[in-house]
């Protein structure tokens, strides 16, 4: 015997959510990114900073989002167990560690801009896993699915602000592949958990989910494209990459986040009647 | 060691959201917002089709997801199993309401009347803007428990020291107690009856036992 669909849309957390892991996930992927380039050759200060910006942005939706802008400092509080405290909790040394090579030019700011931009998208991701109230954010793959993301959106606009080498396209062609692999593990694990079938809907065949995902395929085309010399199309692959990632993302967050609902595990004996299993 | 639980008695609701009201009334709960909620959910295909009244709200986890992920400490753990929230700590991020396996939480961001714009008589002396902006849930009435505890009264004994949701139902399908206690009405009934939890399989070791047949499982 199965009970009637309880599940529904989260109304939580909207776009400026949404902003949050867009901004952190391609600002931390670009801080990655530019210290991979920092480290062979010289490189511009352009998208260190662009890297920071947009994590600070992101964080800035947040503190739009929340209910008591004031407070902001208590979310310092638990970092014990509270991704969303880990979180913010590097982030003000992130900007620091930036800011240490962008304006003194420290080059040991380097490894540990590294080290925390890798920290904070880590963070993000946990946080989605630690929503145990939301089937497709619950799901263990999701980690890796954003962190993928997260590089190859950074390595995208890479390609966007700091021009384009082969040794980019390369970086960013393994993280468009890695963010493939990423999503098809996340997407046999949700189905593999029962997730609420709207929010398989939503993210494997809603318009909008098809259309990022063609533009995920295009990028990784023009990628190769780029790579093997046939056409110099990088800063057309790197915008790809980077708003396909922030659009699944923004489904992701909100529109594909349904709850598992309330659920029963047997119905009631009354009168003379038996007890009936629910399915899960 | 005190833990204080709440068993309903899925044969004995009656779906009258009698406690839901009483609820309502009691924490003067806004538009929206059902701390204690009974819902009525269809089971099975026809001929063979079920209803079935829930009682839910907040659980009261052993192991509280939202208790984790809360970024400010506000949402805290009594000795007594109960949950809480702080309202001082609390920054209105909602991350807890995602957590909660349960859907029990709620945030309300601006002052609602249940008339539209007037509010009445009641709503202008109930009124706590203290509870804006931030996350509130089912405290298990914890005040009354507390002041009916120190003035000598049971809880789930008692009417002074339990929950109002418990008081006012018309079936005696609510109740509550601490099932530490072997002696009380919550023990007993969980252990003469076959009973499940919400959610088990997430491992949150909730405190809201639903019955629902006779005899030990």
């Amino acid at each position: 015997m199965k009970q009637m669909n309880t599940s529904r849309r989260q109304r939580s957390w909207d776009l400026r959510a949404a902003a949050n892991f867009i901004g952190g996930g391609t600002g931390t992927g670009l801080l990655m990114a530019s210290v991979v380039a920092a480290a062979f050759g010289p490189t511009t200060p352009v998208t260190m900073a662009a890297g920071a910006v947009f994590v600070m942005l992101g964080l800035s939706m947040v503190w739009l989002e929340i209910g008591k802008p004031w407070r902001a400092l208590h979310v310092f509080f638990h970092p014990q167990t509270s991704w969303m405290t880990r979180e913010g909790i590097i982030a003000g040394p992130l900007v620091a560690a930036v800011g240490a090579w962008v304006v003194l030019g420290l080059s040991a700011a380097l490894p540990l801009v590294f080290v925390l931009a890798a920290g904070f998208l880590f963070c993000q991701a946990r946080m989605l896993r630690a929503s145990r109230g939301i089937p497709a954010w619950k799901q263990a793959e999701v980690v890796p699915f954003l962190i993928a993301t997260g590089v190859a959106e950074g390595t995208g606009m890479m390609a966007v602000l700091g021009g384009s080498s082969p040794a980019l396209v390369g970086f960013a062609l393994a993280a468009g592949l890695a963010r493939e692999a990423a999503w098809w593990a996340y997407g046999r694990g949700l189905a593999r958990s029962h997730a609420p079938k709207a929010s398989m809907d939503v993210l494997m065949k809603s318009a909008p989910a098809m259309a990022c995902r063609a533009a995920q395929v295009a990028a990784l085309v023009l990628w190769l494209a780029t790579l093997s010399g046939v056409t110099d199309v990088a800063l057309l692959a790197g915008l790809l990459a980077a708003v396909s990632g922030w659009g699944i993302k923004a489904l992701l967050i909100t529109r594909a986040a349904f709850t598992r609902g309330p659920a029963i595990a047997m119905c009631p004996v009354r009168g003379r009647g038996i007890g009936l299993p629910i399915e899960a | 060691m005190t833990r204080y639980i709440m068993v309903a008695d899925l044969r004995r609701c009656v779906g009258c959201q009698t406690c839901t009201s009483s609820c309502k009334e009691t924490n003067a709960t806004p538009p929206g917002v059902q701390w204690r909620r009974v819902l009525d959910i269809e089971a099975g295909e026809y001929p063979l089709v079920r209803r079935v009244f829930v009682p839910t709200g907040c659980q009261h986890c052993d192991d509280p997801p939202c208790m984790e992920v809360c970024p400010s400490t506000a949402t805290g753990q009594r000795k007594d199993g109960i949950v809480t929230i702080d309202y001082d700590l609390c920054i209105g991020c909602s991350y807890c309401a995602l957590a909660c396996p349960y859907e029990a939480r709620y945030k309300v961001d601006d002052v609602e009347y249940v008339y539209g714009a007037a509010a009445t008589a009641t709503e202008v002396a109930r009124r706590d803007q203290q509870k804006i902006g931030i996350v509130t849930k089912c405290t298990f009435c914890v005040d009354r428990i507390d002041a009916g505890t120190k003035a000598g009264k049971v809880p789930g004994v008692d009417p002074e020291a339990t929950p109002a949701c418990v008081n006012s139902c018309i079936s005696g399908a609510l109740r509550f107690g601490d099932i530490d206690n072997p002696d009380s009405a919550v023990s007993k009934l969980v252990a003469e009856n076959k009973w499940f939890r919400m959610h088990e399989d997430e491992g949150t070791g909730p405190g809201f036992y639903y019955l629902w047949d006779k005899g030990a499982l």
